[in-house]
């Protein structure tokens, strides 16, 4: 397992880098140029030498390649350039809205496992019982429903109900771990919605098909109680693929994460993400998909990791 | 045993079992009001083809049927003076794995892959003996060394996926033993292994029964191993059993046209061939709507109206013991056997003459395939000798049959004659041409395949027509549309079929008349020589014969040669002039058929033969065999020097130092082995 | 000369009687009337598509009110604007009739929709299909730049892009969308089509094409591609309501299409945080209008794929 788990480390790496790489020069295609928008912003007409020297004060005039290793060398120093609007540190900038939206994302997958799970499993086991019916029409709802406009009707229900929102100046988790539970218990429910109906599916399907398998036959013709044939028979084989989707799936949260700091009005970097792209602001663009796709990268890791632990097959090659 | 013992060690009497599945097609009765008994310590073998039921019967006896869709009723299952089908669920679950156990056909899929094989043995113990987890772990280290295992202590550990295929099975049987039960169910436990390995695991098997006195039903389409190891036997037909007695009597003395027929259509691997193999024709019935009466009626070569009254099951002629048949004229069965299936003279047609040219020459062929192992953080490349310096030649109306078990590289070596596989080395010269991956297309019409499997061999979106068209088309072998539809129909005529099934799509023919639309594919193009990968082995024994003769008539009116790839012995030998003995790519002898059969040479050649059942108990009654030991080694880690070395009786520490040459035993008879002296 | 009597029974296939496989083949007909009978759920999808694709081209006829048409006797702000007998689904903040919002909002639903899926579908399969059958060193290099692609979430490349391609409005259609909407699919339809295209290359039937001397494009386009058609269609249908539901996000967000380009996202976006309480229907049935679509098409795409395909893991 120790083994298998260095060889994956090592193999992150040459893609996070092609990741960094990547995204340098996608972003370098953006047409406009975020410093003239800038200083017209600013100052009306402005004649071209100002937003020259604008540009090379701020490092846009160096030639490309000087630019991509100056990015690249600064990243493993936890440099990721200045932004190109407030012309603060990125990691400053990210970092005091990071934390927030991290909260969030974790939360929301906690909440969409805790529910899917149960439910799944429920499910797949009482199959074809209008519970099943029932589970599976909310699922299917989940990957119909825009997330943003889930987000908006709950917020309707809350004012309908409890006549306020929750406070927009979310506490710290530590400092006030009930109001801020509260606060961002709507948002992850409404970007856990989708995520959690993904998983309940995965689950009810995979559990149908491992119990359809051969070794379930073994198992009850071995004469184990029931309880036992499904639970340590079925489940742990009906996880594997069900912790794959999980891994995958939690792009989309990531990407449900940007309209839902809209719609709850959340100062995360979701909605950095949005400001970054209405003011052209490239070098902020940048360093917010880095940490996306980086995230991304290290989420699947840890699934490939957990994936590994509970199937022998990977982990012992014949 | 006489009447009173009997009757007091029976331990299974099941008294009109019927079993209905409700399917959304409508209600298909899969076993239908069978009774049939099993006596202590006795081996019962329950034989029939495809969809007869005999797997089913187990599982409803087991009670693993899934309720919802399956309805399981009886007059009575009495297993050891309790009745089955009215036993409640939770006392049924006592039983299973402990009084009575069940192993299964598949054992990759049949052990959970996340569970140590040690956890799945010590589950029953724990469950129904009530041990604790370390008394389990001890008895489970002394059952893995009763079904034959080495090394138990580090096996128990383990998981599946990293024991091999035999295994795995007598892990299975370890699991089937643990409780000592009185009766073991084995639903073709050794189909998918290879033929020393099946034998390796029914010795076992038997061993067990005899030595623990545990009643086994063995459930199998194989005759061979129904004549080798069984005491009773119960045919099935169609959902229900058509005949029921010992093994001399159903072997010796059929009664039934349907057994006479299953007889008569094997190929025998100890006698030289005969003649054609009698075929029973058509396929049987559609269980959705089976017909009145008699269910063997359309295929039988004697029915009669009477046959439209479903017979009753009667003591078979002659006989005073349990021997019953059900059919009208079983007497009549009993007493013309040999001819039922056609006359003596019209079955025995002689095997068509080969001429001398040489139309296939195989010169060196090596065939390695070049892989990466990942082992930690770097990979390394290794060869896998698919085909290790093979040279054959096949000569014009001549069948070669290729013969070994998994890994000899005889699929590798047709491959790489087709140039599917660009071979790695090696000259192949086809009507003295050298072939290269420049001439190869214009040899394409001379040289045709057959494939195994039915289902996976046609294009499943084009209709039989168009298959069969187009390599006319592209070949440009007849002018114009109408031209070629005619040669179409010739073609499905040909094979057998029926020139409308031209219109059809290949998932609505059967596996067998795939198979003929596959043979009339490669028949398109006008071949000379055709390789067949093992044709018949996803068949049933019925249609195996039917296509095996099918393959002679065609050899006999077209002057085909045959490259015929299998595994299965007398298959080879009844097909085949010469024979040629692969292992782990190597060949180990060559011969003439008879002779190689006959007179074995290579230890191999002779453990090969040793390991095959042949259909005839007294025969199998009375053999001496020597069971190879251990497992076939991977390919990918072979043994140095005589890749044989590692199993062979007669092996000795120059064996693993020198590869052995293919010497001349005698003319034409090849023998790879350095103890055996050259002429 | 017959060799053996022809075999005429054509009793349904094999029946596989082992317990857990019992089930009689039916050899599966492709005729819709068939369609009709074993996929229900998939038939009610087609319908509502048809029926929004019906509106979306009628839209003019079909629609009781010009989408523009300004209302102000109609808006909530003036405190009207309630569901009616005047306004079917109600009026929103500038009193424009919602329904007649929504059947236009359809058009660049499914017009953009359509047109994302099928272009990023096409080009991911031909992709997929390519690098299946080159094999080798062009196939790792393929699977390596889809795995690049896949490390970012849809929406995150989508508005990469939107931020990237200028605006660019065609009959009415904005390309930019649909080029920032089917870019993300390229790389997840390369993927399922390449692992359908490496498994039907094995088969043996293939082997048997290649045995009888057929050429490489025979072999690709009469072999193989007709057997990719089944993931094929299954991924388009399943990626129309995704990119519905991309454009509606994208919309919302404002990165979408602009006014005065009809747009259920749209209409979501520029709803005031008072209208919550006093004009729920502003917001509702944009919404519901998102969630029927996007439903429609998945129903659809799940019964195809239980028809023609269903090991397909997507």
């Amino acid at each position: 397992m120790l083994r298998y788990t260095a060889q994956r480390l090592l193999l992150v790496i040459p893609t996070l880098i092609a990741v960094a790489v990547l995204v340098f020069f996608l972003v370098r295609v953006l047409p406009g140029d975020p410093v003239e928008v800038k200083l017209i912003g600013e100052f009306g007409d402005v004649n071209p030498e100002l937003i020259y020297k604008e540009r090379k004060r701020l490092g846009l005039e160096d030639p490309l390649h000087i630019q991509f290793v100056n990015f690249m060398v600064g990243l493993p120093q936890g440099d990721m350039g200045i932004s190109l609007v407030t012309e603060r540190p990125l990691t400053q900038e990210i970092g005091a809205r990071i934390t927030i939206s991290i909260e969030l994302a974790f939360f929301a997958t906690l909440l969409s496992v805790i529910i899917a799970f149960p439910l799944g499993t429920a499910a797949a086991l009482y199959r074809g019982t209008w519970f099943d019916y029932v589970i599976r029409i909310i699922t299917i709802g989940g990957l119909a429903v825009p997330s943003f406009w889930f987000g908006m009707l709950i917020i309707m229900a809350l004012l309908a109900t409890v006549g306020k929102l929750p406070s927009l100046d979310t506490a710290g988790l530590f400092e006030d771990p009930m109001a801020n539970l509260y606060t961002l218990f709507w948002p992850a429910l409404s970007v856990g919605y989708r995520y959690s109906s993904v998983i309940a599916r995965m689950l009810r399907s995979s559990i149908l098909e491992v119990l359809a398998e051969d070794y379930i036959r073994t198992a009850r013709a071995k004469g184990l109680y029931e309880r036992i044939v499904i639970v340590k028979h079925g489940m742990r084989n009906a996880l594997l693929p069900t912790v794959t989707v999980v891994g995958l799936e939690f792009a989309f949260l990531i990407g449900g994460l940007v309209v839902t700091e809209q719609v709850f009005n959340i100062n995360g970097i979701g909605k950095m993400f949005v400001e970054a792209v209405q003011f052209n602001d490239m070098t902020m663009l940048q360093g917010l998909v880095l940490i996306v796709a980086t995230s991304f990268v290290l989420i699947n890791l840890l699934v490939d990791l957990l994936y590994a632990a509970l199937d022998p097959r990977i982990r012992y090659q014949a | 045993m006489n009447d009173t013992q009997e009757k007091n060690d029976v331990l299974l009497d099941v008294e009109d079992l019927e079993v209905e599945f409700h399917t959304g097609a409508g209600v298909v009765r899969a076993v239908d009001g069978t009774s049939f008994k099993v006596h202590r310590g006795e081996f019962l073998s329950i034989v029939g083809e495809s969809g007869c039921g005999k797997s089913v019967t187990a599982l409803s006896l087991m009670r693993l049927l899934p309720r919802k869709t399956a309805a399981v009723k009886a007059k009575k299952i009495m297993f050891d003076g309790i009745d089955l089908s009215t036993l409640p669920e939770a006392e049924m679950r006592e039983l299973r794995g402990r009084h009575i156990s069940m192993i299964f056909q598949e054992p990759m899929t049949s052990l959970n892959p996340v569970l140590t094989i040690g956890d799945q043995i010590t589950e029953p113990l724990i469950t129904h003996l009530k041990m604790s987890q370390k008394e389990a772990d001890i008895r489970a280290i002394e059952l893995i060394n009763m079904v034959g295992i080495p090394d138990p202590e580090r096996r128990i550990t383990q998981y599946p996926h990293q024991f091999s295929g035999g295994m795995r099975q007598r892990a299975m049987i370890a699991i089937g033993l643990a409780c000592e039960p009185k009766l073991i169910i084995a639903d073709e436990p050794t189909t998918a292994l290879d033929v020393t390995i099946q034998a390796q695991i029914l010795e076992l098997l038997k061993d067990i029964s005899d030595r623990l006195g545990i009643a086994v039903i063995l459930i199998t389409h194989n005759l061979g191993v129904v004549a080798a190891y069984a005491d009773r036997v119960n045919v099935m037909y169609a959902a229900r059993i058509i005949e029921r007695g010992s093994s001399s009597n159903i072997f010796g003395a059929p009664a039934h046209p349907y057994t006479v027929g299953l007889m008569r259509s094997v190929p025998r691997l100890d006698k030289p061939r005969v003649g054609r193999l009698a075929t029973i024709e058509g396929m049987p019935p559609n269980l959705l709507a089976p017909p009145q009466g008699c269910r063997f009626r359309d295929r039988c070569p004697i029915a009669e109206q009477k046959c439209e009254e479903t017979p009753p099951t009667t003591t078979a002629p002659g006989t005073i013991e349990d021997h019953t048949v059900a059919c009208w004229k079983n007497e009549f069965a009993k007493e013309n056997a040999p001819i039922l299936y056609g006359s003596e003279t019209a079955i025995e047609k002689e095997k068509s003459a080969h001429g001398e040219k040489v139309l296939l020459n195989v010169n060196g062929l090596k065939q390695y395939f070049n892989i990466s192992i990942r082992e930690g953080l770097k990979s390394h490349k290794v060869d896998i000798r698919a085909v290790d310096d093979m040279s054959f030649n096949v000569r014009e109306g001549e069948t070669v049959g290729l013969v070994g078990e998994s890994g000899c590289g005889k699929t590798s070596a047709g491959r790489a004659i087709l140039h599917l596989d660009n071979p790695t080395a090696g000259n192949i010269e086809f009507d003295g041409n050298l072939l290269n991956g420049g001439n190869i297309a214009a040899v394409r019409r001379d040289m045709q395949v057959i494939f195994q499997d039915p289902f996976s061999s046609l294009n499943p979106r084009m209709k039989v027509g168009q298959i069969l068209e187009e390599p006319i088309k592209v070949h440009k072998l007849r002018d114009g549309k109408s031209a070629r539809l005619d040669r179409v129909a010739e073609l499905l005529t040909q094979v057998g079929l029926y020139p409308y099934m031209a219109d059809r799509y290949p998932h609505e023919l059967s596996g067998g008349q795939r198979q003929r639309v596959g043979i009339a594919r490669a028949l398109a193009l006008e071949p000379r020589l055709i390789i067949c990968d093992e044709p018949v082995s996803a068949l049933d024994v019925s249609v195996q014969a039917q296509i095996i003769n099918l393959l002679e008539d065609l050899q006999n009116d077209l002057g085909l040669a045959y490259v015929f790839i299998a595994h299965d012995l007398a298959v080879v030998r009844h097909i085949s002039h010469r024979v040629i003995v692969m292992y782990l790519g190597k060949v180990m002898e060559v011969g003439e058929g008879n002779t190689l059969y006959d007179n074995p040479q290579h230890p191999y050649t002779q453990a090969l033969l040793d390991a095959a059942p042949v259909p005839d108990p007294e025969i199998e009654r009375n053999r001496q065999r020597t069971i190879l030991e251990g497992d076939i080694p991977s390919p990918l880690n072979p043994p140095s020097g005589c890749v044989f070395s590692t199993r062979c009786p007669m092996v000795t520490d120059e064996c693993k130092s020198m590869v052995p040459e293919l010497n001349d035993f005698a003319l034409g008879h090849g023998v790879a082995c350095i103890k055996i002296g050259a002429s | 000369m017959t060799v053996s009597a022809p075999t005429e029974n054509e009793s349904d296939a094999d029946i596989k009687t082992s317990a857990q496989q019992l089930k009689a083949e039916q050899p599966s007909r492709r005729t819709v009337s068939d369609f009709i009978k074993q996929q229900p759920l998939g038939t009610i999808g087609f319908l509502i598509i048809v029926i929004l694709f019906l509106s979306a081209i009628f839209a003019p006829d079909v629609a009781p009110y010009d989408p523009e048409e300004v209302d102000f006797m109609a808006s909530p702000a003036l405190g009207g604007g309630a569901p009616g007998s005047e306004h079917l689904l109600g009026g929103d903040a500038f009193g424009r009739d919602i329904l007649s919002r929504l059947i236009f909002g359809a058009r660049t639903a499914l017009s953009i929709g359509f047109f994302s899926a099928f272009i990023g579908c096409s080009i991911g399969a031909i992709i997929g299909i390519v690098s299946a059958f080159a094999g080798g060193k062009v196939d790792i290099l393929v699977q390596r730049g889809i795995d690049l692609l896949l490390s970012f979430p849809i929406i995150i490349l989508a508005i990469l892009v939107i931020a990237i391609v200028p605006k660019n409005v065609v009959f009415g259609i904005d390309i930019n969308v649909i080029i920032a909407i089917s870019i993300p699919f390229i790389p997840k339809c390369a993927r399922v089509i390449r692992s359908a295209a490496l498994s039907i290359v094995t088969l043996a039937y293939v082997d048997a094409a290649k045995a009888a001397g057929y050429k490489g494009s025979r072999i690709v386009f009469r072999h193989i591609l007709p057997n990719v058609v089944a993931p094929y269609l299954i991924l388009i249908t399943a990626y129309i309501g995704q990119a519905i539901l991309l454009e509606a996000s994208l919309s919302f967000l404002g990165l979408g299409v602009v006014e005065p380009t009809p747009s259920w996202g749209l209409m979501l976006a520029g709803v005031n945080s008072d209208y919550y309480i006093t004009a729920p229907w502003m917001i509702v049935f944009p919404g519901l209008a998102v969630t029927l679509a996007v439903f429609a098409f998945n129903l659809l795409g799940d019964s195809l794929r239980d028809w023609l395909d269903p090991k397909l893991k997507l």
